[in-house]
């Protein structure tokens, strides 16, 4: 690729450009992505190795004990369940209630729809951090749901974002096909049920992935909601270990990155196998069909 | 399930919509309660759930800031006496909480150019990309969908003082090293959470160039406008809206900073050169038992965050659409 002689042609200079956006964004994804590299590297090495030859895996240096290490300080299993309970809880309500609200605000016309529109986007900017200190003096002291599941979802229970989306996606959905099905005498909830919510499933899917990384990346209020280390999830019981007792540990490079390896997992491969549907989805065809 | 079976004679009783005239009493609550009166019943649950989760305890954290109050035994009929301004004083004369404000500053200043700067470029350049689209979508999501828990591992691991940063930058590494140095450790955290974060951010603005229209910057072409200045001139115009929200929720992203202290610098370290507004409530209110002056800190940040945002909007301009 040669500067020179790709100015004499239009059509050689667009391609030049082409290959040196793609080597530019190709590097810099790399980048991006060479700390998870690095933290499944330095996850099996038998001693830490932070040279530059250590960013390779070196067979002389590799073993599992990491994982073993972390898992005699930490219950990885008990947190890992923990953690979805905590998650599984928040998308079932996000995805019931979710659903309802959307639908309300997209195809029905009620005295409020308009005001709780606004709270949905406006609950969005609303600090979580403003919330914590009398969040955590109801829940974990007057209603005494400290190192409780409930206790964890509560605050999460319903993802406003995903309320949006799935208004987003009930107003594609032409009113006309609601109007022909009410005047066959449906009722609105068979409506919802038989009609709108096929019509949604890929929002659906877009919804729970969105809603996952939240409660299960949450660090910071189950964090404060639970000090049984039996009902912590893996991102609390691993942050006590990097902040405590990794000291201790013979490794605790390794046994930290190992740990992290397990919390990052699950989402990393539920984004790795539903990343398309990380962007909205044309549901045109599903209305069509 | 119950939902739906409570609710189902209600929506037997809702009018069809297609049924005008006639139903005088239809009318009446039409009028009350809107065509669909249904819809409230159906967001009922998500309304009480805001006013419990939101509206309640927002009251209640700007309550508490003006009264004198502490944790006591569920049920115990204690006096939380009216002290005006009084957390807001010892909040104010409280170095701690200053520099807190100042590393809060410190941290905007690094993060919300560079993220949007790097995630509306990223996101244009991605846009138009052809080859590699999942590698790369995957590249730059993967850390915005992990937890912060988890990846602040391997930045422990990159940046302590024989780590691999170091090693590459050899006599050019900082002493001490990035996260016990007392000038570099906010703008790791900064870089940190800007790395963190962006995929979220380019993902807002891959939705917002799909609104630009084609048609301008066949336009600008025509006018002979290269390819740099069509993105000057169509490109950041066309994705205004989008970057006021950008820098809204960067904005409030680094007031919230609260894992990345903790975890990073092991609380706000070296000698609280990055402690968070954050940190300090979580300090002040649940360790040292005093929420009132904790609820008092938070009524600042988000006072603090409220004139940042409006600041913005002036600056970034753009009505909403």
């Amino acid at each position: 690729m040669s500067p020179r002689k790709t100015r004499i042609e239009g059509g050689q200079l667009d391609r030049g450009q082409h290959i040196l956006r793609g080597i530019v964004l190709f590097l810099g994804a790399l980048v991006f992505l060479f700390p998870f590299y690095y933290m499944i590297i330095g996850s099996l090495q038998k001693s830490p190795d932070p040279t530059v030859a250590g960013a390779f895996p070196n067979p002389a240096n590799l073993t599992l004990d990491n994982y073993t290490a972390i898992n005699s300080r930490v219950d990885l299993v008990q947190g890992l369940v923990n953690s979805g309970i905590f998650t599984g809880g928040v998308i079932i309500g996000t995805v019931v209630f979710g659903v309802l609200v959307g639908y309300a605000l997209a195809q029905l016309q009620w005295r409020g729809r308009g005001v709780t529109f606004a709270l949905a986007l406006l609950v969005q900017v609303v600090p979580f951090q403003l919330l914590m200190i009398p969040l955590y003096v109801l829940i974990a002291r007057d209603y005494g749901l400290a190192d409780n599941y409930l206790g964890m979802i509560l605050p999460f229970a319903i993802n406003s974002t995903a309320v949006i989306i799935f208004r987003q996606y009930f107003l594609q959905v032409p009113r006309e096909l609601f109007d022909a099905a009410r005047i066959d005498g449906a009722g609105e909830l068979v409506l919802l049920w038989k009609i709108a919510l096929p019509l949604v499933r890929p929002a659906l899917l877009t919804v729970i992935l969105l809603t996952f990384i939240g409660p299960w990346n949450e660090f910071l209020w189950p964090f404060l909601i639970t000090k049984e280390a039996s009902m912590q999830p893996l991102a609390v019981s691993l942050a006590n270990y990097i902040s405590t007792v990794a000291a201790s540990a013979a490794n605790p490079f390794g046994a930290v990155l190992a740990g992290a390896c397990v919390l990052a997992g699950p989402a990393v491969l539920l984004f790795i196998l539903f990343q398309k549907h990380f962007v909205a989805t044309n549901i045109g065809s599903g209305v069509k069909g | 399930m119950s939902i739906l079976t409570k609710a189902r004679p209600a929506a037997g009783v809702t009018p069809p919509a297609g049924g005008r005239g006639g139903h005088q009493k239809g009318d009446r609550r039409r009028r009350a309660l809107g065509k669909n009166p249904i819809g409230l019943l159906l967001s009922a649950p998500y309304l009480i759930f805001v006013l419990a989760v939101f509206a309640w305890p927002l009251v209640f954290a700007v309550w508490m800031s003006f009264h004198e109050y502490f944790f006591a035994a569920p049920g115990a009929q204690i006096d939380r006496p009216f002290v005006g301004l009084d957390n807001f004083r010892e909040v104010l004369g409280d170095p701690d909480v200053i520099r807190s404000f100042g590393n809060v500053g410190i941290f905007l200043i690094i993060n919300v150019p560079l993220t949007v700067v790097l995630s509306l470029v990223l996101a244009s350049a991605l846009n138009k990309a052809v080859r590699f689209r999942t590698f790369l979508r995957v590249g730059y999501f993967v850390p915005y969908i992990t937890a912060s828990v988890a990846v602040v591992g391997v930045w422990l691991f990159l940046f302590s003082g024989s780590g691999l940063v170091n090693q590459i930058l050899g006599p050019l590494a900082p002493e001490p090293s990035w996260l016990i140095n007392s000038q570099w450790a906010m703008p790791t955290i900064a870089l940190f959470v800007t790395w963190k974060q962006l995929g979220f951010f380019i993902l807002l603005y891959l939705a917002a160039l799909q609104n630009v229209s084609q048609e301008l910057y066949e336009a600008a072409a025509t006018d002979g406008a290269g390819k740099v200045r069509s993105f000057f001139s169509v490109t950041i115009p066309g994705v205004r809206p989008a970057t006021v929200l950008v820098l809204l929720l960067s904005t409030v992203t680094g007031a919230n900073l609260f894992t990345e202290p903790y975890l990073l610098t092991g609380g706000g370290g070296p000698n609280g050169a990055s402690t968070s507004p954050v940190l300090l409530m979580y300090q002040r209110g649940i360790e040292q038992g005093s929420p009132d002056v904790a609820a008092a800190i938070g009524v600042l940040l988000v006072i603090g965050v409220l004139i940042i945002a409006f600041i913005q909007r002036k600056v970034a301009g753009g009505d909403e659409s």
